[in-house]
């Protein structure tokens, strides 16, 4: 079984999130960047199907140069190669086009993605990407076992669960649960230096076209000061969020 | 400039995040001078609903095949059906599986996330929630199609009472990739996306049989239950209560943060609520910074008392 894991490069959980000057772009300096945490789930599923049923996992990612510390650090984890799209990419469609380019010809039997990054939120490209090679898309999956060319994904419903079965190929987005948090994988030494010498191939976009522009940027206006109440006069608690916040 | 609006039923019954879609829908429609079509896929409910809400033609796709979800058929029948400029969808889970895979059949632009009407319709430009709730966004769609997925709680359901007509769609879609094994839901829990008020804790708590006094005051709020990431990684409380940067992102008209310290990952998923509440034994606790209430205290002590006085008020 082959499997592709998309995984997207973004500024740590952490960080504090400004904008340049002009407020026309997002401000990189002195920023870390990590694999996208909910990226995370999906490439972990993929490292479990890989010791258990011998998958052999893939890791893309669409962007420039600064991007291969999180490709590397994917390799690291446990991935067998690696593939950079060497494109900045603007939006999700633009991203989703050249991973679905890449995929067409690798005979993936599986693409496993985050359901979305934690940057841009577009929660887009999975989609997009099931849909440019048609393929059955599962989005906010918390389970997935694979029999021959057959999955079974549970999903997050409102209020709820639902398991389904899917043909493979097919995408799959996940989140949490898709496997446990203490099972995510932290690099070891022997993994950091075996990712040095993986194959890491670097393509060339096959196009620049994008959809959507994000022509500026603005931070949260920040909140008034905290208005405090003893803990022994809950009666005004009360009292304010009735009458002067007006939500209860 | 013809605005379809998808709004999203569970088991038929409309859900609050529909009728916000169509109330979103019709404020572009105005601003375009132009009609709002929904789309709905067998719903028990009456149209009379949308109606409500400004939609003046509904199309009420009935289809077996597409009883159980699917998110590929779902877009191709919304694609047979809806042919305008902008379609407007409400940003839950199955509608932005369904968004993405229309917008590559249609050959649309795709903004999720969407906060407020547009900024202007020529081109498309619409402010939209990016980095987690830790800036905005002023995206602009390079086509004159655009599908947009309007974030929940955010525009608000604004009646808006037109009269309307509806139109059945016998559709046949063909929905062979998957197939839905089993279904729960859990009947009577509020959905937390669409919950109007939240009440959440963290590991100040202690531990999952402390939880009683938390689901008490939701109770009598009429309120959604959520929690801190470390909560539902120890497995005190299920994953889908988990909001945050990394969980859920949730813009209620009141969030109330019991035993939770307020980290940055924290705030990124509920600092678009409207009204925080912070109730920590630790005064330095940050997030008393991002709250607009705080009391300073031993939640075993606070909780059950706000609850009796909330009871007193409601009477
Ligand atoms: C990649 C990544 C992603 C993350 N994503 C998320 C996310 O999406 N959501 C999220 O929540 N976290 C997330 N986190 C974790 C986050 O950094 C914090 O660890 C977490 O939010 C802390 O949870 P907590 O406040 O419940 O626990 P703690 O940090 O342990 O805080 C408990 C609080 O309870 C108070 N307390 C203790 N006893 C009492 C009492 N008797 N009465 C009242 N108050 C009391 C304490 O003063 C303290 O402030 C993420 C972390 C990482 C690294």
């Amino acid at each position: 079984m082959k499997i592709l894991v998309c995984i997207s490069s973004v500024p740590d959980t952490t960080s504090k999130i400004n904008f340049t000057a002009d407020k026309s772009a997002f401000d990189k300096n002195g920023i870390q960047w990590v694999i996208n945490p909910l990226d995370e789930f999906a490439l972990t599923k993929a490292i479990k199907l890989q010791e258990s049923q011998g998958a052999t996992v893939t890791v893309i990612n669409v962007g420039d140069t600064a991007t291969e510390p999180v490709i590397r650090k994917a390799l690291a984890i446990g991935a067998n190669d690696g593939v950079r799209v060497n494109l900045d990419p603007k939006d999700s469609y633009s991203t989703a086009k050249e991973i679905a380019a890449v995929a067409q010809n690798g005979g993936y039997d599986l693409i496993l993605c985050g359901k979305e990054s934690i940057d841009y939120n577009g929660g887009s490209v999975p989609g997009m990407v099931a849909q440019l090679l048609n393929q059955p898309f599962v989005n906010a999956s918390v389970g997935l076992d694979v029999n021959g060319n057959e999955a079974t994904a549970v999903r997050e419903i409102e209020g709820g669960k639902e398991t389904i079965s899917v043909k493979l190929p097919a995408v799959i987005a996940g989140q949490k649960g898709l496997v446990d948090e203490k099972d995510l994988i932290i690099p070891n030494m022997r993994g950091i230096m075996s990712a040095r010498t993986k194959p890491l191939q670097v393509v060339e976009p096959t196009s620049s076209e994008v959809k959507v522009q994000g022509v500026s940027y603005d931070s949260v206006p920040p909140r008034a000061a905290v208005k405090l109440v003893a803990a022994d006069n809950l009666d005004e608690l009360v009292r304010l969020l009735h009458e002067e916040a007006k939500v209860i | 400039m013809a605005v379809f609006v998808y709004a999203e039923n569970i088991n038929g019954v409309y859900k609050k995040a529909a009728f916000e879609a169509v109330s979103y829908a019709k404020a572009v429609a105005d601003q375009a001078g132009d009609t709002v079509t929904a789309i709905t896929v067998n719903p028990t409910d009456s149209s009379d609903l949308l109606y409500k809400y400004g939609a003046s033609n509904v199309i009420n796709i009935k289809d077996e095949g597409l009883k159980n979800f699917s998110a590929k058929a779902y877009a191709q029948a919304v694609s047979e059906v809806a042919n305008g400029n902008v379609i407007v969808f409400p940003h839950t889970t199955d509608a932005s599986s369904i968004a993405p895979m229309l917008a590559i059949m249609n050959g649309s632009s795709l903004i999720t996330n969407v906060l407020e009407a547009p900024e202007s319709l020529s081109p498309f430009q619409v402010k939209r929630k990016a980095f987690s709730g830790k800036g905005f966004m002023h995206a602009k769609s390079e086509g004159a199609a655009v599908i947009l997925t309007v974030s929940q709680n955010a525009f608000g359901v604004k009646e808006n009472t037109v009269s309307g007509s509806e139109e059945v769609k016998n559709l046949s879609v063909a929905n062979e990739d998957t197939k839905v094994i089993s279904h729960e839901q859990s009947s009577g829990k509020l959905d937390l996306k669409e919950a109007e008020i939240v009440v959440s804790a963290g590991r100040g708590l202690k531990g999952p049989e402390n939880w009683g006094m938390i689901e008490e005051l939701a109770n009598v709020l009429g309120a959604a239950t959520a929690c801190s990431k470390p909560v539902s990684d120890i497995g005190w409380r299920p994953h889908n209560e988990h909001v945050g940067q990394t969980g859920k992102a949730i813009s209620p008209n009141l969030y109330i943060a019991v035993g939770i310290s307020g980290a940055i990952q924290h705030l990124a998923g509920v600092n678009s609520s409207k009204t925080i509440v912070v109730i920590n034994s630790d005064a330095e606790a940050p997030f008393f910074k991002s709250a607009d209430y705080g009391v300073v205290g031993d939640a075993f002590q606070i909780i059950p008392a706000l609850t009796e006085k909330i009871k007193a008020l409601k009477g």
